[in-house]
């Protein structure tokens, strides 16, 4: 077996005997002997280094996904990774340090929260972002949490156009706060607030005013929506605005800050993180400055040393669950830093233009894509919005037919529309997702497939 | 020159100067991205996206080259403690050697480049990996069925109490409390609020284990569970975990298990056959995976039996025809991630247990409790230990009799220590002991380095010592000016919370 104890027989000897004691198992005479496992673990013995990675290797081999041109997105993208990112991200130094409690010897990670916690602030047009939370799901959870305490109100009104998988883990978790999550329908691809004038007595759907109204664009369709006609909902209600933003999207379009938003979380995976099956991700959460009183997770600041050097520490430390306890309002305390870490190094690969250009890149795939299966008989546009990266279709065949068909012919379709869109014109349809990666001759290829899987 | 760009100078590793930020070392024009050769019509934003949606200027992050963000990042690895650099005795946070093969695992094209929603039959591979490493970590904790979705142990723990509340739920009994320790750690009473619980807190006895009988006073049939961490955060194991678990069973309660210090009891015994009914573990404790600065990490949740229909869904199973799918159980509280959790944290984690199996995860069981038991008796003359008998994988000692004769408190003993090239250990924690410094060497630290670790901490109660007596004052300079070696000294955390500065764009210019 591969062995990561580094103790010899006589050392351990010596140690047991500096102890008084005769034998390992005396370490462990506090324990009842009633509870003591006889025979040892019911596992294999351990294995050589060699033999583990075989057997992890063979696992992998059995998930076809993995070789499959992608053209699957639902807030996980297939993009490029430099060389530079993936050589930075893997400095053991990031890679297997603790939280930076002790800053002194922790500026390295700190700096590059400091860092990354700017880039978000720009990206996002806000003033505050923390140092990250576990996935876009639990962005969401702690933004619900945050309005709900802000406002003393306990409802959501969650847009349908929301990641249906972040919608249910909101109902998770509010079976513990209370919370009541109002789904607002989408028409035609976008969210169809309620209109704050007629509504603004009752204050909308449910009973009571909302603490917050929360908005995804583009949308889990692909789907831009308007953040100005959320914000009128908002204000309609006198509720906070919660924008699910798309770090990618913000190369070109307008930030969530200059439209209003109070609250910008997201999936910061599209940020130089591999799909890995679906983690880790990275959990984006910004805020404007008023509301940094109540901000889930850690927070970077700027200080200096006793000699006025500048320095780095996690701050209002007084906001956290091991200070607050059973009083705080978010118990987050391991998150997700490696890959705020990685976030901050490929946007500082990418840069202002490459920002620019890698969301032009997935708008033009998308257009180009979306343009060439429209063009197969029976195919047709889900919804008239507008779209970026992303784009939903109706097929002649089922969704999920159209995924295993085309899986023979070497593609990852798309994401079947299903769970959170029953009854909706929406479900069963074909999400589709095109990235920088992918070059005119597979999306011509796929599209041919496609015309093929469906005839 | 014109200002901004890089310099590819080591100064500030050398010289204990300042890193620039990458804001600094930014320059107009300047750019690391090149994109693939696509072939596709290069159509501008607005054929794309109607106006109203799309920016004026382009959002401004930063301009360095690839050669500047490598130095720049690179030098910020130079400033940071690490595993792989030195001991990390840091109480309650198993900061163990993380082994390289898991690294290699977690890069396999075959696990790295799978999209979470593609379908099962094109995912077998993972779904497998999962499903065995569920089962290796129910033989491991003797539970029956586990959920891997948890990103982290809060996560893990607040999983936990909705399971809690489902199952209460089923059989129509609303209960409003949970009951914690005085020694837990501040995640569990965070987690049962937002559980929606009361917390009811129990003492410590003299013998820094759950006072069994303040426990039974709080106990009613409105007691949901309580939350134990065994060994619990004082390094000691609850002797009377028999008792407590028939107490609180026998008013219709249930047992979570805390497993911050599963490392301690790894083939020895289990929360299973301890009377547990949920059980969290941090497989970035136990089972090695990187700490990444503070994350990501895995929290998976194991549950008794009476337990698995409520857990998180959807779940990987085994079909009849050997096939796995994804199934939703019966009475799921519903999903708590994303997709499926922290899925290459948890391959890392499976290819560690592969690699230990039964004999080697005794075996780290039996070094991480002799390193801790070996460092608690060296340190017991030159440091308070307040429950001065065997402990588990760690201990926790005090600096309050340090702190009475020379003014050195338990910050300073820390921040000393990182002069000594050791990382602190954890400390003001637990609350109940004054001036606590908890450490956990682990069982991956040889022999050597328990000792030097114990010698550096002897150097500094006895410095801190002669220091006081020669002077006859209360103030031990050496101790309260440290560190000194370190990248910056003591770090002012009064003024970045008072001046808040949480960006580069908020920092007040000219500074």
């Amino acid at each position: 077996m591969a062995g990561y104890v580094p103790h010899t027989d006589e050392e351990l000897e010596e140690m047991l005997a500096f102890l008084g004691l005769g034998s390992l198992d005396e370490l462990f005479t506090v324990v009842p002997p009633a509870l003591r496992l006889a025979g040892g673990l019911d596992l294999d013995e351990g294995l050589p280094e060699a033999d583990v990675l075989d057997r992890l290797q063979r696992l992998g081999g059995g998930n076809r996904a993995a070789e499959l041109v992608c053209f699957a997105g639902a807030g996980a993208y297939d993009h490029d990774v430099p060389a530079a990112t993936r050589a930075l991200a893997g400095r053991s130094e990031f890679v297997t340090s603790y939280t930076p409690y002790q800053p002194e010897v922790s500026q390295g990670v700190l700096q590059a929260l400091f860092e990354f916690q700017t880039l978000l602030g720009r990206i996002s047009g806000m003033e505050i972002s923390n140092a990250s939370l576990y996935d876009g799901a639990s962005a969401c959870v702690e933004a619900a949490n945050l309005a709900a305490a802000q406002t003393g109100r306990d409802r959501i009104w969650v847009s349908q156009g929301v990641h249906p998988h972040w919608r249910q883990v909101l109902r998770t978790f509010a079976a513990g706060t209370g919370h009541e999550i109002v789904e607002i329908p989408l028409v035609d691809g976008v969210t169809a607030w309620p209109d704050a004038g007629t509504d603004s007595g009752s204050g909308g759907p449910g009973s009571g005013a909302p603490a917050a109204v929360l908005v995804q664009s583009p949308n889990f369709l692909g789907c831009l929506e308007s953040v100005p006609a959320a914000r009128r909902a908002a204000d309609g209600a006198g509720a906070l605005l919660l924008v699910a933003a798309d770090p990618v999207a913000s190369g070109i379009l307008r930030t969530p800050g200059e439209q209003g938003a109070d609250v910008v979380v997201g999936e910061g995976q599209p940020l130089g993180i591999s799909l890995g099956f679906g983690g880790p991700y990275l959990g984006l959460f910004t805020c404007r400055a008023n509301l940094v009183r109540r901000l889930p997770g850690r927070l970077v600041g700027e200080t200096v040393d006793g000699e006025g050097r500048r320095a780095y520490v996690t701050t209002l430390r007084a906001r956290e669950q091991d200070i607050r306890r059973e009083k705080a309002s978010s118990n987050v305390c391991t998150n997700q830093t490696l890959m705020a870490v990685t976030a901050a190094i490929q946007l500082g690969w990418l840069g202002t233009g490459g920002l620019r250009e890698l969301a032009l890149r997935c708008g033009r795939g998308a257009r180009y894509c979306r343009e060439a299966l429209v063009a197969i008989d029976g195919v047709t546009p889900a919804a008239p919005a507008p779209t970026l990266r992303e784009f939903a279709v109706r097929t002649p065949l089922p969704a999920a037919t159209v995924v295993g068909r085309l899986a023979e012919e070497g593609f990852l379709a798309g994401v079947a529309v299903g769970p959170g869109f029953e009854g909706t014109p929406y479900e069963d349809c074909l999400l589709v997702a095109v990235t920088e990666r992918r070059t005119r001759a597979e999306i011509d290829a796929y599209a041919s497939s496609f015309e093929k899987a469906v005839r | 020159m014109t200002t901004g760009g890089g310099r590819a100078s080591s100064a500030p590793l050398l010289g204990r100067d300042h890193e620039p930020t990458l804001f600094e070392l930014s320059r107009a024009g300047r750019r690391s991205a090149s994109f693939r050769s696509t072939g596709i019509p290069e159509w501008e934003a607005d054929e794309l996206v109607p106006e109203e949606h799309l920016r004026v200027e382009p959002v401004d992050t930063v301009e360095v080259s690839e050669r500047d963000l490598v130095a720049h990042f690179t030098r910020l690895t130079h400033r940071q403690y690490s595993v792989d650099v030195g001991a990390y005795p840091l109480g309650s946070c198993t900061m163990k050697y993380n082994p390289k093969v898991c690294d290699e695992v977690a890069a396999l094209p075959g696990l790295a480049r799978v999209h979470p929603a593609a379908p099962a039959a094109l995912s077998q591979g993972w779904l497998e990996l999962l499903v065995e490493l569920e089962a290796a970590l129910c033989a491991i904790t003797g539970m029956a069925a586990a959920t891997l979705q948890p990103a982290a142990g809060a996560a893990g723990e607040l999983t936990g109490l909705l399971l809690m509340r489902a199952w209460h739920a089923a059989a129509g009994d609303e209960r409003r409390r949970v009951i914690i320790p005085d020694s837990a750690h501040g995640t569990n009473p965070a987690s049962v609020t937002l559980g929606g619980y009361d917390v009811t807190t129990v003492p410590s006895d003299d013998r820094g284990c759950v006072d069994l009988e303040a426990l039974r006073a709080a106990l009613d049939t409105d007691v949901a569970g309580i939350m134990l961490t065994n060994p619990n955060t004082l390094g000691l194991f609850e002797e009377d975990i028999v008792e407590i678990a028939r107490a609180v069973h026998g008013v219709g309660g249930l047992l979570y298990y805390d497993g911050a210090n599963l490392n301690a009891i790894l083939g020895v015994t289990r929360p299973g056959d301890m009377g547990f009914d949920i059980v969290h573990m941090n497989l970035h404790k136990t089972f090695a995976t990187p700490h990444g600065g503070g994350g990501p990490g895995a929290g998976p949740v194991a549950v008794a039996e009476r337990l698995v229909p409520f857990l998180p869904g959807p779940r990987p199973v085994r079909s009849g025809d050997g096939q796995l799918d994804w199934e939703d159980p019966p009475r799921s509280i519903g999903r708590i991630h994303s997709w499926h959790g922290n899925a290459l944290v948890l391959a890392r984690a499976y290819a560690y247990i592969l690699a230990n199996g039964s004999d080697g995860l005794r075996r780290v069981a039996d070094a991480a409790v002799l390193n801790a038991n070996w460092l608690r008796r060296r340190l017991s003359s030159s440091y308070d230990i307040p429950f001065d008998r065997p402990s588990m994988h760690e201990f926790v000692a005090s600096a309050a009799t340090l702190k009475r004769r020379t003014g050195v408190r338990a910050l300073d003993v820390a921040k000393r220590l990182l002069e000594e090239g050791f990382h602190a250990p954890t400390v003001y924690f637990p609350l109940i002991v004054e001036e606590a410094l908890m450490l956990e060497p682990t069982e991956t630290e040889s022999p050597q380095t328990v000792e030097a670790l114990a010698e550096a901490l002897e150097r500094i109660a006895a410095e801190a010592l002669e220091a006081a007596s020669a002077e006859g004052s209360s103030a031990s300079p050496t101790a309260a000016l440290a560190p000194r070696t370190t990248p910056v000294g003591r770090v002012d955390e009064a003024r970045a919370a008072r001046q808040l500065v949480p960006t580069w764009d908020a920092r007040p210019q000219g500074e």
